[in-house]
Order: structure tokens, then sequence, then C-alpha cells
């Protein structure tokens, strides 16, 4: 007879609901991505519009988990479980903000020819959406050593960051007519590593309810 | 006694109010019970909780100067009525107290009692009865092989889950727990909690009990009392994230009691 198959039920169910809005943010993330790639303003409009239901997610497993609190008296892993999924949460929240962002930009760059065409940032859009992939499969399979290896990409990013956004501003002289795209893209790059920076957040969620240890994965 | 009610309630208390001699125990009590769902009594001691669980089935109209007013609907009928068959009423609504207490006979006599008062002889019949209690309340597969074997040498968790299946085997619509787990260890505790949130499935619960976690874990609906009067009665969500009554919140995040 399993003793807690009603808190275990519901520890189960509030994971398919962290999985189905880490989901819905990287999809949202990816759209944005391909939204300023392919300068497709229609894919930006909906990613724009769809942020709410990240949102509604947040909400939801905000008071699922806090409930489990007040009435489960939660000990241990479950504990660390529960605070995981509020902290995850809230990390995958400003994912969705950040998909929103980048979708706000290439609605403000819209049909405009791109000042160069675009080959480091998709490729730090790349690293970056990798260390998310394996940040979400990561959680999915609570596995800590999967969530380092994702972490240890993170400063391949920051690197790609700012070389690019110098490059960028170097562009500004020369073609002041595109000062505003300009001026979007290195938006876009500090997005982008924002992106890996929730990404590494969440892996040293996943160490902490593995090991129940605090690491810093930025370092 | 038909067990048919057109609401969701199967108790419909009304200005319920009960006295131990001088001793005013229960003031006015207003408390609907919905079916299938467990509902879960609150409050420190002497606040009266104990008391109404034992008015559902009229367990305290033994003792002596026990007065009891307004109206305990059971099944749309009035049970304070002087004309109630306690024995008929009691076959609906079982009982379980706070410690195991079975009869000093064998696990399978002790199952099939209540269905032989109620004039079940027939050993197919009987041996069903005690099986699916038994299964029921997960018991079976510890005790299959022994249920000629005196009940008094399960261990104190079996014990209690032995005396839920004698409540079962009557096939009662309600059960009514008094503190059914205060005498057991931490992980019996968790299976007769685990048991409860299955019965429900059938059954409607109501427990009395001290423990607020136990409360929060099972119930679907709390009631808090205090010195007699039901403060606050809601969904146990509620009651345990955003209680309305100041006093409610002082009992449950243990500031007073």
């Amino acid at each position: 007879m399993n003793t807690r198959a009603n808190f275990d039920q519901s520890l189960q169910e509030l994971k398919t609901l962290q999985l189905k809005m880490a989901g819905e943010a990287e999809t949202a993330v990816k759209n944005a991505m391909l939204s300023l790639l392919n300068r497709d303003v229609e894919l930006a409009n909906k990613v724009i519009n769809g942020d709410h239901l990240i949102d509604d997610l947040e909400y939801e497993i905000h008071e699922k988990a806090l409930m489990l609190i007040a009435r489960q008296s939660p000990v241990a892993k479950d504990l660390r479980r529960l605070h995981v999924a509020l902290k995850v949460s809230s990390e995958v929240e400003r994912l969705g903000d950040i998909a929103v962002n980048i979708a706000k930009s290439t609605v403000q760059i819209g049909n405009e020819q791109h000042v160069k065409e675009l080959i480091d940032i998709p490729q730090m859009m790349e690293v970056a959406l990798e260390m998310l992939t394996d940040a979400i499969t990561a959680f999915y399979s609570e596995d800590p050593a999967l969530a380092k290896k994702c972490a240890q990409k993170d400063d391949q990013v920051d690197k790609m960051f700012g070389e690019l956004v110098q490059e960028l501003l170097t562009y500004i002289p020369k073609n002041p007519d595109f000062t505003n795209q300009i001026i979007q893209l290195a938006y876009v790059c500090r997005y982008i590593e924002r992106i890996a920076d929730h990404a590494t957040n969440i892996a040293e969620n996943i160490v902490y309810l593995e090991t129940g240890k605090r690491y810093n994965l930025n370092d | 006694m038909a067990i048919q009610t057109l609401t969701r309630n199967i108790f419909d208390v009304k200005d319920l109010n009960l006295w131990y001699g001088d001793h005013h125990a229960l003031k006015g009590v207003y408390f609907p019970i919905q079916k299938k769902e467990v509902t879960a009594m609150i409050g420190p001691s002497g606040c009266g909780k104990s008391t109404f669980l034992k008015t559902l089935n009229l367990m305290n109209k033994m003792i002596p100067n026990v007065k009891i007013t307004g109206e305990v609907n059971f099944a749309g009928q009035n049970i304070l009525h002087s004309k109630t068959d306690l024995v008929e009423l009691r076959k609906h609504v079982g009982m379980v107290f706070q410690k195991g207490n079975p009869f000093p006979q064998s696990i399978y006599d002790n199952v099939a009692y209540g269905p032989r008062i109620h004039g079940i002889k027939k050993k197919k019949h009987l041996d069903e009865l005690v099986i699916k209690a038994l299964m029921d309340v997960a018991l079976w597969n510890e005790v299959k092989d022994r249920l000629n074997a005196p009940a008094l040498g399960l261990s104190g968790g079996q014990q209690q889950r032995l005396c839920i299946a004698r409540a079962l085997a009557t096939k009662p619509d309600v059960l009514l727990m008094d503190e059914p787990t205060s005498a057991l260890d931490p992980i019996s505790t968790l299976k007769i909690e685990e048991l409860i949130f299955e019965l429900k499935e059938k059954y409607t619960i109501v427990i009395v009990t001290h423990n607020m976690q136990q409360a929060a874990r099972v119930s679907d609906r709390t009631a808090f009392f205090l010195m007699g009067e039901l403060i606050e009665f809601a969904e146990t969500s509620k009651i345990f994230s955003t209680p309305k009554d100041s006093r409610t919140e002082d009992y449950i995040t243990g500031r007073f009691g």
C-alpha cells in the first residue's frame, strides 16, 4: 500500500503542469526567434498574444504548489520539489516575457531588410535554445548531470553576447538609417543572453532538487 | 429508511443544540454534510466536535441528562424524532473510534458481526461481505490466510483497519470516525488516511481529528468548532489558505488552543 498515493499523484500532476508550461515557453522562444530571422510579423504577434497562457500556467502552478505545502505537510525532497516548482515556474514565466520582447523587436524592425546577413545571432540563438532544451529535459528526467552540462554553455553565450554587441555598434556610423534596427538587434542579443541565464537558473534548481545543495552554476 | 436524497446533502443539521445537564455543549449548529465527501471537524478539546459527531448516529442519546433540540435530517428524515430505529440508523451510519477495538473473536467473525445482527446467515453471502470489506480497507492480502486467527493478534494499525472493515460490512452510507489514528504510529496513520481518500468513492465520511495536518490532508471540507459553536465551515483548501474568521486562523496556525 502506497501510503502517500494521493500526494504522489498530486505531485505528478504538478510536474505535468510544469512541463506543459516549459513546453509552451520553449515554443514561444523558438517562434520569437524564427519571427525575427524571417521578419515574420504575424508569427511575432502570435507570440505576443499567446503569453497570457504562460502567465496563467504560472499562476496555476503557484496555487497548486502552495496548496500542497499547506495541506500535505511536505518534508525533504517533497518540500524541495514544491520549492523548485515555485522557483522554476517563475524562471519559465520570464522566458515567456523574453519571447515577447524578441517578438516586439521583430515588429519594430518590420519588413525592413536586415542591415547585414544574420549569422552570429542565429548561432547564439542555437546555443541558448540547446541550453533551454537541456534544462527542460534535465527537469523532466531529474538529471543533475545534464543540468550541470547545460549550465556549462552559459559562458559561451555570454562571450558571444559581448562580441556581437560590440560588432553591432560599429554598424551604426556606417548605416545611420538602420540605427533603430541595430539597436533592436542589440536588444535581441541581450534577450538571448538572458534566456541562457534563465536556463542556468532552472539547471541550478534541478541540482538543488536532487542533492539539497545550492550550486552557482554561473561561476 | 430509504437512502435517497434529492440534494447533495446526506445530512442536513439545523439549529442543533445539545446540553449535558446544564452544560450547553452545542449551540445552534447548522451543518450540511455532502454525499461522498470527507468532512473533517477540528477544534480544541471540549469544543463540541465529538459531541456533534456522536449526534449523527445518536450515540449520545444513551448518556444521562442529555437534551437535544433542533433537526438532524438524515436522508430527509429528522433522526431526533422519537420513533427513529437506532439499529437501522447505525446500519446506515457506521462508526469507528479512537483505538481499534476488535471483539475478542476471529478476524472473520469481527467483520461478519454486523451482517449477522442484521439477519444474514448464509455462509456464502457472509463470505462475500467479509472479503469485500477486508479488500475495501486494503487488509485482505495481509489476513486472507488467517481469517480464523484472533483479531487481537493484529497490529494496532491492522486492528483499526479491521474495525473500519467491520463498520463497512453492513454497507453503511456514512462512516463516522472519531480520531481514528490518534493511537497509531505515523505509517499506520498514513495508511488509514490513504484509505479514507479511497473510501470516499463509495462512502460519506465524517472525521473528528486533533491533528490539523490530517484534516488538511484527507478532507474536502473542514469545520472549526469552538466552545460549542460552529465558527467556520468551508472547503478545506479555503480553511487552510484563507480562513475568514480570525479565530480559525489563530487555531490552525497554532496560536491558541
